[in-house]
């Protein structure tokens, strides 16, 4: 975690060097496979195809935002990749190797770490035992683990005692993202870490997820929030009806009159695909 | 209504302001009939009626209204009014002083029973020597009461406990709404009765009782296997359902293939023997060896649940209460622990049906109607869900209750009362009588959330009209 650590210092400004970095990690890892692939991803509620073939990879080290409207698929896509959804149709591939029909407990023990949409914190335990709760797949919580989520989250140590239920909205995010870390996950999965909150606990969480992936850990993002999360990813992906319909590194997507058009609400003279 | 407010405004928002606000105020204030020491009142008032009616006379054939008429107008009603409005008067106006000067005793952590609470936190030997006494007193208890109250507490109490831990288990832990536990007790006795040779249909070699309860809980175990791991994917009330239907099955099944159960007819089991060679014993007709057999049995599933309460599968359990998906995110994997708590449950259930059987020495379809299984719910959630002393003591004292009735109230009407207590205590004490921590706590979020949800829209009156006066 810490080497990697290492080639993320050197992260300026630009996407450039976050690209060189991811290319050291991987090369490293001596393995040319992304950390989480989907290929050709169909997913039916019923006899409705909610997902009608998707591809996206996320690779080492990376920030991946996953954009689209309201049912677009997005979450859907995330419960996919977490296996609480098993795919009719292609493959979900984790380092290369098929992970689609493994239940989500057991995928939490592949080093992936799932924040659920709406948070879903156990209310009536307490910050520390949700957070012990998130290292159920060791025999005992990690207390160097613990002590990160407490650094990232200040918040959280001076409330350790209280019951999550009665933690405000933003609290109750960074509970579920401290939750997951415990499980020291390689790849986190959020579902919009930012419903619901004031845009100045928008902020504060995603500076956070920044300082996360900088520690090491690789990040997929799915938000509706389209501006935030691009200016955190370096790259993305957008959804419409069940069908990628666009992908790009994120700067890219920002500067995209369409994406400007449909998700940042600003009125620019282009067609709509 | 806001419309109408605005048009009367437009002239004058100075005096309707204030009109408004004095129609807000009496609205806001809560009418005498209302006030919570008013209902506490009426419904002390309720329990002096019933209570005059319950000790008082009771009802002939002849005349049905006799007892109402002798027990409303006499000495007895009045002495009820008046211990209940004494309790009242006591409740409402004397409080404030015993409650401060408790909490400030608390506070400053002086005071006889702050300081026995803290020693008796710091020091474990001390809860030992308390449970040893209890458990003494428990072994002693045949001897104290007479031979009626050992019946009930070796027919009815020891039963109904050994079942009510085992409901705990699916019910206050996992959260898992069982209504057809009965089922399995039924399993448990019929595996009694089938291989002690007591059914129509021999078994292959015949057992001891004793030896019959791995085999009882083997059974029952493969059964709430079989239930549980098609169903278990459901929740809450389609379960409930499920597990109805499954008791339905097996209760239709015991009445009616009465060439291998004896249906209503029954069958006589053997009573428990032991025979080691050198020792035998057999039990006979004594309640009393039966009691303390099955105090045995208790004690031994109680240490070996609250041992898994603090285990790691206790913590599952909570965390699926809470809530299934973060659990199955947090690496829980629910449908493996949901079906371990049903299997622990029925296994529970069907030793207390081998005990049962090889207690009574006989059985039939009758003894497994699905009445049982919703009395042993509610002795749980009387005691309070996921409270292994709670558990305990609702169902020695809902148990206790009818008995004690019986000589007191017409026999019929007995389980009317046991309705009332349950129906009070669900809406003055939904925790149950000693409840366990996170219940509580679940309880008093519920108030708080209703509390602040109500708090901006009492506050949000105000601000829309002071909103709409300038337009």
């Amino acid at each position: 975690m810490s080497d990697r650590n290492d080639h993320r210092t050197t992260e300026g400004a630009g996407r450039v060097s976050t690209e060189k970095s991811t290319a050291t990690a991987s090369d490293a890892a001596g393995a040319e496979a992304p950390l989480l692939e989907l290929r050709d991803l169909h997913v039916f509620y019923g006899a409705i195809e909610a997902l009608k073939g998707i591809n996206l990879s996320v690779r080492t080290g990376e920030v991946v935002a996953l954009l689209g409207a309201n049912g677009a698929g997005k979450s859907t896509t995330l419960q996919t990749a977490s296996g609480m959804i098993a795919p009719r149709q292609g493959g979900v591939l984790l380092h290369g190797e098929r992970v689609d029909g493994i239940a989500s407990h057991e995928l939490v023990r592949f080093g992936i770490g799932h924040v659920p949409e709406g948070r879903r914190v156990f209310a009536r335990m307490s910050v520390l035992e949700n957070l012990h709760m998130g290292a159920y797949r060791f025999k005992r919580p990690d207390p160097r683990d613990l002590e990160r989520v407490f650094h990232l989250f200040p918040r959280l140590a001076e409330r350790r005692k209280q019951v999550a239920g009665t933690l405000s909205g933003g609290e109750q995010q960074m509970l579920a993202i401290g939750r997951a870390l415990m499980g020291k996950p390689e790849l986190l999965l959020l579902d919009e870490p930012s419903m619901g909150l004031a845009p100045l606990i928008v902020q504060q969480i995603f500076d956070i997820l920044k300082e996360i992936n900088e520690q090491g850990t690789t990040l997929l993002l799915v938000e509706q929030n389209a501006s935030r999360a691009l200016q955190l990813a370096n790259r993305g992906y957008v959804l419409e009806t069940g069908e990628m319909v666009m992908e790009g590194p994120a700067g890219e997507l920002l500067a995209d009159p369409r994406i400007r058009a449909a998700y940042l609400g600003e009125h620019v003279e282009a067609e709509h695909s | 209504m806001t419309a109408i407010d605005n048009t009367s405004t437009t002239g004058a928002p100075g005096p309707t302001g204030s009109k408004r606000a004095a129609e807000a105020a009496r609205l806001r204030r809560t009418a005498w009939y209302s006030h919570p020491r008013f209902k506490r009142l009426v419904a002390l008032m309720g329990v002096a009626l019933v209570g005059a009616q319950v000790t008082g006379e009771q009802g002939t054939n002849r005349d049905i209204f006799h007892a109402l008429r002798e027990n409303m107008t006499g000495p007895g009603l009045w002495l009820w009014v008046g211990a209940c409005l004494l309790i009242w008067v006591v409740r409402e106006f004397l409080r404030a002083p015993v409650a401060n000067a408790w909490s400030t005793a608390r506070r400053a952590g002086t005071g006889p029973a702050e300081r026995a609470r803290t020693v008796w936190r710091r020091d474990p030997r001390l809860r030992m020597l308390a449970l040893t006494a209890l458990l003494v007193f428990l072994v002693v208890l045949p001897f104290l009461v007479s031979r009626h109250w050992q019946q009930v507490l070796v027919d009815q109490i020891a039963i109904y406990v050994l079942l009510a831990i085992g409901l705990n288990v699916v019910v206050g832990w996992a959260g898992m709404l069982d209504l057809g536990f009965i089922a399995f007790f039924a399993i448990g006795a019929y595996s009694a009765a089938f291989w002690t040779g007591s059914l129509p249909v021999a078994p292959p070699f015949e057992l001891n009782n004793f030896a019959v309860i791995p085999i009882a809980v083997i059974t029952c175990l493969v059964a709430g296997v079989l239930l549980g791991a098609p169903t278990l994917r459901l929740r809450g009330d389609y379960l409930a359902i499920v597990t109805l239907g499954f008791h339905e099955i097996v209760y239709l099944m015991a009445k009616n293939w009465v060439e291998f159960t004896g249906g209503t007819r029954g069958a006589s089991v053997d009573r428990f023997s032991i025979d080691l060679g050198f020792f035998s014993y057999q039990w006979g007709l004594d309640p009393r060896p039966y009691y303390w057999l099955q105090l045995g049995f208790i004690v031994a599933l109680l240490v070996l649940f609250i041992r898994l309460e603090h285990s790691r599968v206790g913590r599952a359990w909570t965390a699926i209460r809470e809530d299934e998906v973060a659990a199955a995110a947090t690496g829980v994997d629910t449908v493996r622990f949901k079906l371990l708590a049903f299997a622990i449950g029925a296994s529970t259930s069907g030793v207390a049906g081998v005990v049962y059987a090889s207690k009574l020495g006989f059985i039939n379809s009758e003894f497994f109607i699905v009445l049982f299984s919703v009395l042993v719910l509610s002795y749980v959630i009387f005691g309070g869900m996921g409270s292994i002393p709670g558990v305990l003591l609702g169902t020695a004292i809902l148990i206790w209750l009818p008995e004690f009735l019986r000589d007191t109230v017409p026999a019929q009407d007995r389980y009317m009362y046991l309705g009332a207590l349950l129906v009070i205590m669900m809406i003055y004490r939904p925790q149950g009588l000693w409840p366990s921590r996170r219940r509580v706590r679940e309880l008093h979020m519920a108030e708080e959330g209703t509390a602040t949800r109500a708090m901006p829209a009492a506050g949000g009156r105000p601000a829309t009209t002071g909103g709409d006066t300038p337009s």
